[in-house]
């Protein structure tokens, strides 16, 4: 394994002193952010450009993490863009903020600076309409072209549209029943605006698509009536058994080889966040479940500690209990090693090695269901942690009672199950995995040298995960920014030479085995605080959460996942977050997608694809 | 031939092309008997995932719980080789152009299963903006599995749920088998994507709504319809006795075993209390 | 050499393979036979090959805590008020329903129009419902669990899938059978096996029984018996339910249960007495 060399960040220190610098630097540009809770600095709009070079070049905050839009109707009327930013040395993030109108909201496009910016402003145009000005392919992400309206904002009404905020009211006390499209004369979710034409409607979402910057422009035109011959334009998706679920390429070939490539998501987008801002804090939690759904337990994690920075604003908050803590990075890292398995599984998949490697991955994964199962009440939709705690202790037995007919019973120590499943199973299986399948010639050739990522380009497209630590760049947050017990746990993070699929596959397989090594050593520790509080405080159905706004970050297992909240605290009245954002890894490590196909065969398109492990639940949320 | 396949021959269709003779005659029910069994038994599920029930619909084709022991092994990439749409996850609107277009291509005999909360009447994703409250808005669902997602096993419940639908079906009933009919059957239309999802069905109802919006009439939202509140009163303690006397046989007998065991068992633990003297 | 590692790889395949059927050949099919241990040990850490599952001759049991869709606890039938519902209509789980599936509509006397601790009405939207459990964390009667009834395939869900109070009701044997630890748990915390209204006011009375019987200068205190049945209560039933006892006579059991209340409220007594 070699260290990835970074070079010398030309200033070190806290976000604060980059603040400072920044003030002093761009008076009257840049000023504090000084509502109560919130942190970072207020950048005008029109000399973002110019500050996010400073941020970038001379205060080496080269890692834009996160870009995404907030709606303060009735606070301000303005729209904000909110950006977070990281030194790939690790460290704090710097947290800057541009505002602008809501009527003709115009935001400078920063994806000349931090081109991993692409299709966060793509996505923030398609839900709040907020134009980038400079942006190379301003479209609808999400959404499809020609859809009316921004849903996300905040005066946006969905057609099964029923109140601002959970609970409803029509639930209780005279909570008589009726189905949402019994009240929609169309007796389904749709809308129509009020000056619709029908006689003038036209589908141009496809249209749309095959106009894209990556694919159009090189002579072939899908509105042209004559194409050039030796140029093709190709549909993957998103029916594809390659695509991990629901998502489409649209590839442009020359002869086999791709000259362009053109992601098209939101075939899943299932409005994760404009349901989560009418949620509660707590109802938020099974719906993370929902992002990365195999993954969930680490969905958990990063966002009750989101909300957790936030309760701590507040004067009464104690921390998570030690036990708990310990039980959180418990889960975390199982949920790692069940991710990996299954992307390899379908990694070999997608290289034509169909099915077994994935079956046999997932006899194991099974395994560890069955310890969530036990533990938490699903298999893959954990909902297990909670603010200040986890849902219920480790049971003392993995037991289960009959209760249908032909049920056949277990009965399991638990302790004895984890520790067999860590020291045993798991280990044994690893190498016998690694046996199967990293000496294989074939899985060699098809990935050695193909799908090169360079490791300047994966920091500025804010690649993240395995794509990132792949690529050579030791960056992972549960060093770079510590959260939980991880600053006393003994691990190493893996990572690779050249930033092919191969380097991509032996990260993953070598972050299985850190994951046992932390896993040993919290096997102790939960024998240690056996008995201990797993919740601290109260569990209550309603917590208060005090104004202020958080990003809490975890490093799940597909990357750095990142929930950015905004609370009012009781100033409007209703405890909903006001923004709920999802840094989702999978939707931004689709930026590398297009470069790193170009000029591969289309064959390897898939392999591609495989190795940066999306999962569409959280790519389109 | 069970009494059922008696209850369905009752229920001829006169459409059915069948010579006077025939009518009635047992080779058809011994025909659905053919039919049905080489339909159930080799039922090829389309390779399709569309959401986090997909996941677990996976982990039912894998080895644990393999579901090609009910003749389902291949799991087809192309509709046109497949017979099962199981429709596992959350469909958008976005999605459901594609699907509907799948499902137009796949040949008769098909099926649809909605599997999960979702595909059957929304989820928990229900009130987005983006996400269709049911496939069945646009396809013809054969069996609903519920759950957020359903576990391997309770997909295999579904299946073989729809195995059991084929099992009663009959030839001589075109209700249950269409595509035995005269001619093609119409392909449903395909949604178009326009400033929100257009059902091509609906669209006579979205050209009067607009009317009516034009004439500055309510659009859109409907009034529910009343609610017949019951103002029963609450049953007392007496009257909730006898509600509880109606609860089937089975039912009671497992209540009584289950208070019985846990009688026995209270008097079991004290007994050894006892005796170790607590 | 070239080819070793995908030699080396169907070495692997060759294993897997004959993992699967080692057992068979060994034991001869012991892994079909219907014994418990077998299928535990198959399904265990221990498993080599593909340990399927024979659904549907043979299911996985599924754990304790496992979620599916809730249910609502009522009494047992030989309860002294059966059928009753345990659910107060507080809707506390209607608000922490994070998609908003369950409608409660909260009895009113309709002599005085006052609300009534009990629902009159009681639906949950199963095509909603995402097993969350949220509803059975935050009840602060215990009166909605979730259940283990995953096999629910339907034809129509219009007919069944909007699950009204009939349907949600199970009586709470039902319970203590599917989950008898945390039944247990959950019945040591009321301090009862009872409701815990029921146990809040059978406690009200006691005491004022015992401040007339301190009254009558008369010390009743039959603690040993009252703390070993208390003690029964809390401890795990867990291993012993599974076994089947034969029947008792109807007298004997009501004598147990008056005892059992009784110990219960004795030990609550005894706690908030330290
Ligand atoms: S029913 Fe639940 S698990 Fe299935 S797709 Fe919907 S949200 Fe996901
Ligand atoms: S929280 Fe419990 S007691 Fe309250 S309404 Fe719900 S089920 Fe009934
Ligand atoms: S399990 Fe969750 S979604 Fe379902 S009724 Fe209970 S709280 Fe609502």
């Amino acid at each position: 394994m070699v260290d990835y060399e970074v070079q010398a960040p030309p200033t070190t220190g806290s976000a604060q002193d980059a603040a400072t610098y920044l003030k002093a630097r761009f008076p009257g540009v840049v000023s504090d952010d000084t509502r109560p809770g919130f942190q970072g600095v207020i950048v005008q709009a029109d000399k973002l450009g110019e500050v996010a070079q400073a941020i970038r070049d001379e205060l080496g905050y080269n890692y834009l993490s996160s870009a995404t839009a907030v709606d303060y109707l009735g606070a301000g009327d303005h729209m904000e863009m909110v950006y977070h930013a990281y030194r790939i040395s690790g460290g704090g993030a710097l947290n800057f903020k541009v505002q602008t109108e809501r009527e003709k909201p115009v935001v400078p496009s920063l994806v000349n600076v931090y081109p991993g910016a692409n299709f966060q402003e793509r996505e923030a145009y398609d839900l709040y309409g907020i134009h980038f000005s400079g942006h190379p392919n301003l479209k609808r992400i999400l959404m499809w072209e020609g859809f009316a309206g921004y849903p996300m904002r905040k005066d946006w009404r969905e057609a099964y549209y029923e109140g601002e905020a959970k609970p409803f009211e029509s639930r209780w006390p005279a909570g008589w029943v009726h189905r949402a499209e019994e009240r929609n004369v169309f007796g389904s979710n749709v809308r129509y605006p009020a000056d619709f034409d029908l006689s003038k409607l036209t589908d141009i979402s496809d249209q749309a698509v095959y106009n894209s910057a990556s694919i159009s422009g090189m002579g072939v035109d899908y509105q042209q009536d004559e194409m050039e011959t030796d140029q093709l334009v190709v549909n993957m998706g998103p029916h594809h058994p390659s695509t991990h679920g629901v998502f489409r390429m649209v590839l442009k070939l020359d002869g086999e080889t791709i000259t362009g490539l053109e992601p098209v998501m939101g075939y899943l987008h299932r409005n994760h966040e404009k349901i989560g801002e009418r949620n509660t804090y707590l109802h938020n939690i099974p719906f993370t479940d929902r992002l990365d759904y195999i993954s969930s337990m680490g969905n958990n994690f990063g966002y009750v500690m989101a909300v957790e920075q936030l309760m701590a604003l507040g004067a009464r908050y104690t921390p998570p209990t030690r036990r708990a803590e310990i039980i959180r990075v418990l889960m975390a890292e199982l949920t790692r090693i069940v991710n990996h398995l299954w992307s390899i599984g379908f990694f070999l998949n997608d290289l034509g090695a169909f099915f077994t490697p994935m079956l046999y991955a997932n006899a194991e994964r099974e395994k560890i269901l069955d310890f969530f199962e036990a533990v938490a009440g699903s298999r893959l939709m954990c909902n297990y942690m909670r603010f200040g705690g986890v849902f219920k202790d480790i049971p003392d037995r993995i037991r289960s009672t009959a209760n249908l007919m032909n049920d056949r019973i277990r009965d399991y120590d638990t302790m004895e199950f984890l520790s067999d499943m860590i020291n045993e199973r798991l280990p044994r299986f690893l190498e016998e995995y690694d046996r199967y399948l990293t000496g294989n010639e074939i899985l060699l050739e098809r990935t050695v040298g193909q799908g090169v990522l360079s490791a300047e380009d994966a920091i500025a497209m804010s690649c993240a995960g395995p794509l990132l630590r792949g690529s050579g760049v030791a960056y992972d947050v549960r060093r770079a920014d510590p959260y939980s017990i991880y600053p006393e746990l003994d691990f190493d993070i893996p990572v690779g030479k050249q930033g092919d699929l191969f380097d991509r596959y032996m990260v993953r397989m070598q972050e299985m085995h850190e994951s046992l090594r932390i896993l040993r050593q919290l096997l102790p520790l939960l024998e240690e605080t056996k008995g201990q509080d797993i919740m601290s405080g109260t569990r209550a159905y309603n917590p208060r959460i005090p104004q202020g706004e958080s990003y809490g970050r975890v490093e799940n297992p597909k990357g750095e996942l990142g929930f950015y909240v905004v609370s009012w605290g009781d100033a409007k009245g209703t405890q909903n977050p006001w923004r709920y954002h999802v840094r989702a890894p999978s939707f931004i490590n689709l930026t590398a997608l297009g470069p790193m196909s170009v000029g591969q065969k289309v064959a390897d398109v898939v392999s591609i694809l495989g190795s940066i492990d999306i999962v569409l639940g959280e790519t389109d949320r | 031939m069970s009494s059922k396949e008696l209850d369905l021959r009752q229920v001829h269709d006169t459409e059915f092309p069948l010579p006077a003779e025939m009518q009635g005659n047992v080779a058809i029910t011994s025909l659905s008997k053919i039919y049905n069994w080489s339909r159930r038994s080799s039922m090829w599920p389309m390779l399709f995932g569309l959401a986090c029930c997909a996941i677990e619909m996976i982990g039912t084709a894998s080895s644990r719980f393999d579901f090609s022991r009910f003749g389902m092994e291949v799991m087809r990439a192309t509709p046109r080789q497949s017979d099962l749409m199981i429709v596992s996850g959350t469909v958008t609107k976005k999605m459901i152009v594609p699907i509907v277009r799948l499902y137009n291509q796949m040949p008769e005999p098909k099926y649809v299963m909605a599997m999960g909360a979702c595909a059957s009447g929304g989820g928990p994703f229900k009130e987005g903006y983006n996400v269709v409250s049911g496939i069945d808005k646009y396809l013809p669902v054969d069996v609903y599995v519920p759950g957020c997602p359903p576990t391997p096993q309770a997909l295999l419940y579904g299946l073989i749920a729809l195995q059991k639908k084929i099992d009663g079906q009959s030839l001589a009933n075109l209700d249950d088998v269409p595509w035995y009919g005269v001619g093609p059957s119409e392909p449903t239309p395909i949604p178009i994507l326009g400033p929100d999802i257009i059902d091509p069905r609906q669209m006579d109802l979205i050209r009067r709504q607009a009317e009516l919006a034009a004439a500055g009439k309510p659009y859109g939202v409907r009034e529910l319809p009343p609610v017949v509140k019951t103002t029963k009163a609450i049953p007392s303690k007496a009257a909730k006795a006898a509600v509880a006397e109606v609860v089937d046989e089975g039912e009671l007998k497992r209540r009584e075993e289950a208070a019985r065991r846990r009688q026995a068992v209270l008097a079991r633990k004290r007994a050894r209390d006892a005796a170790k003297g607590v | 050499m070239y080819g070793l590692g995908i030699l080396k790889g169907l070495g692997v395949t060759i294993r897997h393979f004959i993992d699967t059927y080692k057992d068979d050949v060994l034991y001869g099919f012991r892994k079909y036979s219907k014994s418990q241990d077998n299928f535990a040990v198959r399904q265990g850490t221990q498993a080599t090959g593909a340990y399927t599952v024979q659904y549907p001759e043979e299911k996985v049991a599924v754990p304790e805590r496992f979620r599916f869709t809730p249910f609502l606890v009522v009494n047992d039938a030989d309860h002294e008020s059966p059928g009753e519902d345990w659910c107060t209509s507080c809707g506390i789980c209607s608000k922490v329903c994070p998609p908003q599936c369950i409608w409660i509509v909260r009895g009113t006397d309709p002599a005085t129009g006052r609300p009534v601790p009990q629902p009159e009405a009681f639906f949950i939207d199963i095509d909603i419902c995402m097993n969350c459990g949220f509803c059975a964390e935050f009840c602060p009667f215990d009166a909605i669990k979730m259940d283990h009834d995953y096999e629910m395939a339907s034809y129509d869900r219009t007919s069944v899938n909007i699950h009204d109070k009939e349907r949600l009701s199970k009586p709470f044997s039902y319970w203590m059978k599917i989950a008898p630890t945390t039944a247990t748990e959950e019945a040591d915390a009321r301090g009862g096996w009872e409701h815990s209204d029921v146990i809040k006011e059978k406690k009200k009375k006691a005491d004022a029984e015992a401040k007339a019987a301190a009254k009558a200068a008369a010390p009743a205190a039959p603690a040993p018996v009252a703390a070993a049945v208390g003690e029964a209560v809390a401890a795990p039933v867990a291993e012993a339910v599974a076994v089947a006892e034969s029947a008792e006579d109807e007298e004997k059991k009501k004598a147990e249960r008056l005892a059992k209340r009784e110990a219960a409220l004795a030990r609550k007594k005894a706690n908030k007495g330290d």
